[in-house]
């Protein structure tokens, strides 16, 4: 005996989002675009882009994935903040208002929200982003929960970009290796299984590297997996200062 | 290849403008202080055109701007300290919200501390 509910309809909304467009085949300027949608309560970011891109204009460009938070693909600047468009709610947003959609600042723009990721990829590259040991075990290296728990939170960075391209240095300089290299050397540099943290240190204790931080926690603020950048840059700081980890 | 559109004023929170006020008040210190060495130097060069000078400082709007300065110096220094906390201390980063409210309200308050004396004697003047 079940008794048929009526399931109730998820509320809908119209919203209007402005999105900065460059088209450098059409124009050198990038300009701004309003779109209207239909959304759904349980609608994202993603969701409208999406459905202006299929239903209104196929031209718009954007990169996502896997399209759950995890990929890291589509960090763009959601309201004047670096967001994943795909964990940001539209009802989390001022819908009354219109939503401002344009790429992460600092990178080369190459159309609408696509950003030129190369740069942001290099200083990875440069830290050294990968375990560094010189024996070569017969079973795998062990750590304690404790040593593993020392770098748990930058184990969790997905490379979106989004601290790095919201950090106000980096816009202005950007020969800096930004917030995302330093965490992911930080999770280098304090695993206990890792015999190069020297190598590391002495690579962000540059003009460039980790003196460059002004602490102005827009990294931490916008980082989509809540990772405290700046707390682990201040710790690289420290352990240069020390000498070692 | 491509244009880097202009956008959006990046919305940051307190971390942000706290640092966009240290530099502010900081370039604002560095002319004070270039002025003051000038016109103090001036004394070496003679007692008299050094007396003119600082009379000419007597007036309500440098006054108030001495009020700026008060308060600007308060402002660098408090939040330099901040700073130094959110660098060395291991719980400075959880706290540099907060930090950062208590350097603002010991600024402000310590500068209306000051307030009505420099007041009086700007109307003095």
């Amino acid at each position: 005996m079940s008794e048929v509910k009526e399931i109730a309809e998820i509320p809908s909304f119209t919203v209007t989002l402005s999105i900065r467009r460059f088209d450098p085949e059409k124009s050198e300027e990038a300009s701004w675009e309003e779109f209207q949608v239909e959304m759904h309560s349980t609608d994202r970011v993603l969701d409208a882009l999406h459905k202006i891109k299929w239903e209104q204009d196929g031209s718009l460009t954007f990169r996502r994935s896997c399209a759950h938070g995890v990929c890291g693909s589509d960090a763009v600047r959601i309201n004047g903040r670096n967001r994943l468009a795909c964990k940001t709610l539209i009802k989390d947003l001022d819908i009354n208002s219109t939503i401002t959609v344009e790429p992460i600042k600092g990178l080369p723009v190459e159309k609408d929200l696509v950003v030129d990721m190369n740069p942001f990829y290099q200083a990875y590259k440069d830290i050294n982003p990968f375990l560094l040991a010189n024996d070569k075990p017969e079973k795998e290296r062990l750590q304690s929960p404790e040593d593993r728990a020392r770098y748990d939170d930058t184990t969790k960075c997905i490379l979106c970009a989004a601290c790095t391209t919201s950090c106000p240095v980096f816009w202005t300089d950007g020969q800096y290796f930004g917030p995302a290299a330093i965490v992911n050397a930080h999770r280098f540099i304090f695993d206990s299984r890792d015999e190069q943290a020297d190598l590391r240190l002495d690579i962000l204790n540059d003009k460039e590297g980790v003196w460059r931080c002004r602490t102005t926690f827009n990294c931490t603020e916008a980082c989509p997996r809540g990772i405290e950048v700046t707390k682990a840059i201040a710790e690289v700081k420290q352990a240069i200062l020390r000498g070692k980890p | 290849m491509s244009v880097v559109p202009a956008g959006t004023l990046y919305r940051g929170k307190v971390g942000m403008w706290s640092w966009v006020l240290h530099r502010v008040s900081g370039v604002a210190i560095f002319f004070f202080l270039l002025v003051h060495v000038l016109d103090t130097a001036l004394v070496r060069v003679s007692p008299e055109a050094y007396d003119i000078v600082i009379q000419s400082y007597k007036t309500p709007i440098i006054g108030l701007a001495e009020l700026g300065l008060v308060g600007a110096i308060l402002f660098h220094g408090l939040n330099g300290v901040r700073i130094i906390l959110v660098d060395f201390w291991s719980k400075g980063t959880r706290y540099q919200n907060v930090m950062f409210w208590i350097v603002l309200v010991l600024a402000i308050g310590i500068t209306a501390y000051f307030t009505p004396g420099h007041l009086d004697r700007i109307l003095e003047f």
